[in-house]
């Protein structure tokens, strides 16, 4: 299988800190990777500086087999790139409703039509009834509880079919009932063929879940393989439980 | 049936209340007849009018503009020039020059706005406010195009003495419907619920995809245009325009002043604001005018419509009623089902996945 996404030699240093030092990794198409290390090892600016989000001080990317020169959230998520944030980020004055029809890319022609059409609400309501948030539709999604803005953010997300999404701890704060729902919906677009990266601290999870397991401390990848051998790497375990 | 309802925008409610707003228009000077009534009606649909054009920048994409006196004083500017100057006559004549004046403000306004949409929250404010200044400065001293400042003069009107706001007042009244029209259109549409996302969340917007620059731009020059449109009437109106009226700070802050007391997301709010507002800043004005205090009323108010309702007095009140509603109804569904009230989602049943 082909490199989806590759970065080689990013750097990104905040005033003295490193919060990437030569970083760089494949995530190969249809697989479920894991992004894990310490607090700090940089795993949320590898997401970042992936999506356009903060500029990379140095280093390339590329996703589809092409080069991306200056990442651009609005340009990566046209060319299939999708991402969640640590912090669940949904539009809060908007209905949880159109906080999914946004998901939906848009043409600059389209911007007079209907601002839900019947097609894109058929399809935000399918989704908004797999993640059991549809009684919700109407509401504002600030009146949403946090696991249910992950949720949210999660589906909204799907609306564009990406093929390659980053998560960033999708099981934080999500109850255990929510946890597997996310695994299931995980797996189920996994077998549709969309790829995953996802940074995660619940390890089990992980282990479930993941293969690569790509292991990140102080911005530079020291481990990435199948999750039984990461569990045993001497490095790994160095660098979470330190000398 | 319920699935056409859903997929018309213009629902019957909103269609039966578009209509009373243009019939209440329309028949208010022949109620309010007197001259100092229809001056102030005059002023009050004005400042409706800036309000809600104010709303689709302020408002709809959450951008605080605070300088729409320059866009104002551009149109005034332009309608004194036009008929002043180009000769476009007294009489209604100059009236046919406000579209004109709209479009050009919108076309002229374009590259000032994508540098200006380039900030964000307090900075856009106080750049906004600058550019204000700036344009009044230009007016000040580009002495061949403006008069500097001692103004120009517009043809006096040939209007009826005993009827000479009506005409002002009708044009005022059309062009409030077609900016509350505008601001509906855009509500209703994509554009609407792009620039709401903006407001939430402008990066996550961007990264889903969401053409935030050319949204904004689009929000920012309709407002700019439509804003003009107004100062264009205005000037023929009062038909003496100097650049500290033309391009008044003062002019900006009050339309948004109207806009958060009526509550800036909604359609009706701005107008709401306006109709509270206006007349009582003519009374103001009047009575503490030579004074300046009436400018401390303004801060006063201001201050307890931040305080008090801070979301407006429509969003105030609806939510007012939906609680009350919600309360009705959950007495209601408790007599009926006692054990029935959903508030987290309920687990997927098993089954599926």
């Amino acid at each position: 299988m082909s490199a989806l996404l590759s970065v080689a030699g990013l750097t990104k240093s905040f005033g003295g800190v490193r919060a990437l030092d030569d970083c760089g990794f494949e995530v190969a198409e249809g697989a479920v990777g894991a992004l894990i290390g310490p607090n700090g090892s940089g795993k949320t600016t590898a997401f970042n500086v992936i999506t356009g989000y903060q500029a990379a001080d140095s280093g390339s990317l590329s996703f589809r087999g092409r080069v991306v020169r200056r990442p651009d959230p609005c340009r990566l998520q046209r060319l299939g790139l999708a991402r969640t944030f640590q912090q669940p980020r949904v539009f809060p004055g908007l209905s949880v409703l159109e906080n999914v029809v946004l998901g939906r890319p848009q043409h600059w022609h389209a911007l007079l039509g209907r601002r839900v059409p019947g097609t894109d609400r058929r399809r935000a309501e399918a989704l908004l009834e797999e993640f059991g948030l549809a009684a919700h539709a109407d509401r504002p999604a600030a009146r949403l509880s946090y696991g249910q803005r992950r949720l949210l953010e999660f589906a909204s997300v799907l609306m564009a079919d990406p093929a390659l999404i980053l998560l960033d701890e999708p099981t934080a704060g999500v109850n255990p009932v929510m946890v597997e729902t996310m695994e299931r919906h995980i797996r189920r677009r996994h077998d549709e063929g969309v790829t995953f990266l996802i940074v995660e601290h619940e390890m089990r999870f992980v282990m479930r879940l993941c293969d690569p397991v790509i292991v990140l401390d102080r911005g530079r990848p020291i481990a990435c393989a199948a999750p039984s051998d990461v569990q045993n790497d001497p490095r790994v375990l160095d660098a979470y439980l330190g000398e | 049936m319920t699935a056409l309802h859903a997929e018309s925008r213009l629902r019957r409610a909103g269609a039966a209340r578009a209509a009373a707003f243009m019939a209440v228009l329309a028949v208010l000077p022949f109620l309010f007849n007197q001259h100092w009534q229809v001056n102030l009606l005059v002023f009050t649909v004005m400042y409706a009018g800036l309000a809600s054009a104010w709303n689709l920048l302020g408002g709809y994409a959450g951008y605080p503009a605070l300088g729409h006196g320059a866009f104002f004083g551009l149109g005034a500017y332009a309608m004194a020039i036009g008929a002043g100057h180009l000769g476009a006559g007294a009489g209604y004549r100059p009236f046919l020059l406000v579209p004109l004046i709209a479009l050009g403000t919108a076309i002229v306004v374009a590259p000032i706005a994508r540098v200006l949409l380039r900030t964000r929250a307090v900075a856009f404010a106080v750049l906004s406010i600058t550019v204000m200044f700036m344009v009044q400065t230009l007016a000040y001293n580009i002495r061949g195009l403006t008069g500097g400042s001692q103004g120009l003069a517009l043809p006096i009107a040939p209007f009826d003495a005993a009827t000479f706001e009506r005409p002002y007042y009708f044009a005022m009244a059309v062009l409030l419907v077609v900016t509350v029209g505008v601001c509906w259109v855009v509500r209703t549409s994509k554009l609407g619920l792009a620039l709401n996302a903006v407001r939430d969340d402008e990066d996550r917007a961007r990264g889903l995809g969401v053409q935030t620059e050319t949204v904004k731009l689009l929000a920012f020059v309709l407002s700019a245009g439509l804003t003009a449109a107004f100062g264009a009437v205005w000037a023929y109106y009062i038909s003496y325009i100097v650049p500290g009226f033309a391009f008044d700070p003062l002019l900006s802050l009050v339309a948004v002043l109207m806009a958060f007391l009526g509550g800036r997301t909604t359609l009706w709010g701005p107008i709401t604001g306006a109709v509270l507002v206006g007349p009582a800043q003519q009374y103001f004005a009047y009575r503490f005018g030579a004074s300046q205090l009436y400018l401390i009323a303004y801060a006063a108010l201001f201050l307890l419509v931040i305080y008090l309702l801070p979301d407006g007095v429509i969003p105030s009140a609806s939510r007012y009623l939906d609680r009350a509603r919600t309360a009705y109804r959950s007495r209601a569904t408790r007599r009926d089902r006692p054990d029935q009230v959903p508030m987290e989602p309920v687990p997927p049943r098993g089954g599926r996945g």
